[in-house]
């Protein structure tokens, strides 16, 4: 493996290019300067207008996640967005910025141009960045799963797990999420937890989520869970759970917070306090860019009903659990764990394939989606409480 | 012995999960007698492996994933009609017409 040495210790598996818009009224205007360098550019940003938090954190920490070499920010002008404090963020973790502002800067038009000049600049600066090797220790690895069925559970996510269990043994950092999704597995994880203080910290946070869930009158769960065989959240979320692997819990995460060690984490993705801007992720997309915010240089997505996203920045690696799906979608796929249904593969033979892929894609070798320019993004508001300090044991 | 394409995932669950796709009028090989399928079941769905009353848990992966909304007989097939969460209502759409289910 190699990879790109940053400012802050961290390597990058791929230097590219962050656009950045600022507020929904720069989207297109970011879009534009983007397009004619699709591979070189991925596009992010923040739709609203009202000042948060946690959205300003989200952005700094993808400004300055370990994949990215430079970062252009445009903006509108006058929307509440702190852009001066972004910039000096990017700035002070060493790499190139630029800001454009629309209204200052001429108009749409005018933008664009510039930043098709900023683009082509920013990429002969960075083309130079040195490569150094890397180790399996100094990767971060997310996993989600989305468009589950009822082979979910038992193919695709059982071997994440295996693979996950490799990868923490190696000294990497994995992370698995969506605390929504792990309703009803709250005693056997707070059982793996690394002291009883995080078993507490993590059987709070999955109350958080029913509470937050039954507030809002859905699941998380999808009409195609349904129609894939699943009955209810409960049992979403113990096949979603297999993806965490058989590895003690070392920590509780808040999307943003890096993990300081190796090892597995949790991360919690509702929000704290009243329920306030609707849903905690609105689609997978959100929950793979909170991912990326904690470091992720790639995400491990295990789909039944066939997902067939990608994601800016960072690299996703799909596998399939359900092997009709994989018939179907097989350019979408870069794993077919269905084999364990219909060819008597074992898990552990499809979690060390999962492994190896990881260890190719972190190497350079590109994914399914990102040889089909997938590079969907999604953030939108929420707010959290700093992490309690029993939720990252020494 | 029971039908190869049912799988029992572990030993405390009172469901088998469907290997593969079970046509109407098929039947099915459980622990105790055989089944007949009345409608379609898809790979990745539930069959009650015994009786299971009304109110009662279900179980899978060794783990309760729900109670029963009526009374749920043997080979039945075990869903959203039968079947609620102890958390969380589940949302489902009804397939329209014209679309073939996969």
């Amino acid at each position: 493996m190699r990879g790109y040495p940053r400012d802050d210790g961290r390597k990058g598996i791929r230097n590219v290019i962050a656009v950045a818009y600022l507020v929904e009224c720069a989207h297109h205007v970011a879009r534009e300067i983007v397009a004619p360098y699709r591979d070189a550019a991925h596009l992010i940003g923040f739709p609203g207008c009202f000042p948060n938090a946690y959205a300003q954190r989200m952005l700094t920490r993808l400004c300055t996640h370990p994949n990215v070499g430079g970062v252009l920010l445009v903006s509108l002008g006058c929307e509440s967005f702190d852009r001066h404090a972004l910039s000096e963020a990017i700035r002070q973790s060493g790499r190139p910025v630029q800001t454009l502002v629309i209204q200052r800067d001429g108009g749409t038009r005018a933008t664009i141009e510039a930043g098709h000049r900023a683009i082509q600049m920013m990429r002969s600066e960075i083309a130079d960045t040195p490569i150094v090797g890397m180790d399996l220790s100094e990767l971060v690895v997310g996993t989600v799963c989305g468009g589950s069925d009822g082979t979910s559970g038992l193919t695709g996510n059982p071997a994440v797990g295996c693979a996950f269990d490799l990868l923490v043994d190696a000294g990497a950092v994995c992370v698995f999420e969506e605390t929504g999704e792990l309703i009803g597995c709250e005693d056997l994880m707070a059982a793996r937890a690394a002291t009883p203080e995080l078993a507490r910290e993590i059987r709070a946070s999955v109350d958080k989520a029913a509470a937050y869930y039954a507030t809002l009158g859905f699941g998380s769960f999808a009409a195609g869970n349904a129609e894939g065989g699943l009955t209810t959240i409960e049992e979403k979320s113990l096949g979603a759970y297999a993806k965490s692997g058989q590895s003690p819990i070392s920590g509780l995460i808040k999307p943003g917070d890096v993990p300081p060690r190796g090892g597995l984490y949790l991360m919690d993705v509702v929000p704290d306090g009243e329920v306030r801007f609707g849903f905690p992720n609105i689609s997978d997309n959100a929950e793979i860019v909170e991912m990326m915010a904690s470091g992720a240089h790639l995400t491990l997505f295990v789909t039944g009903r066939g997902s067939v996203v990608g994601s800016a920045l960072a690299p996703v690696i799909k596998i399939a659990a359900n092997p009709d799906m994989y018939e179907r979608l097989e350019d979408d796929m870069d794993v077919n764990a269905g084999r364990i249904i219909s060819k008597g593969a074992t898990v552990e033979e499809v979690g060390r394939a999962i492994l190896d892929l990881t260890v190719r894609v972190a190497g350079g070798h590109p994914t399914k989606s990102e040889e089909l320019g997938h590079t969907e993004f999604i953030l939108t508001y929420k707010s959290f409480e700093p992490l309690g300090p029993a939720c990252l044991p020494v | 012995m029971t039908d190869k394409r049912l799988l029992l995932i572990s030993p405390a669950d009172n469901v088998f999960v469907l290997r593969g796709v079970v046509e109407a009028g098929e039947t099915i090989a459980l622990e105790q007698g055989v089944t007949r399928v009345p409608a379609r079941l898809g790979l990745g769905h539930k069959i009650a492996r015994h009786a299971i009353g009304r109110g009662q848990e279900i179980v899978k992966y060794g783990a309760p994933i729900g109670s029963a909304t009526s009374d749920i007989a043997a080979g039945s097939h075990v869903h959203v009609h039968n079947v609620k969460s102890d958390y969380t209502p589940t949302f489902a759409l009804t397939a329209s017409s014209e679309e073939v289910p996969l």
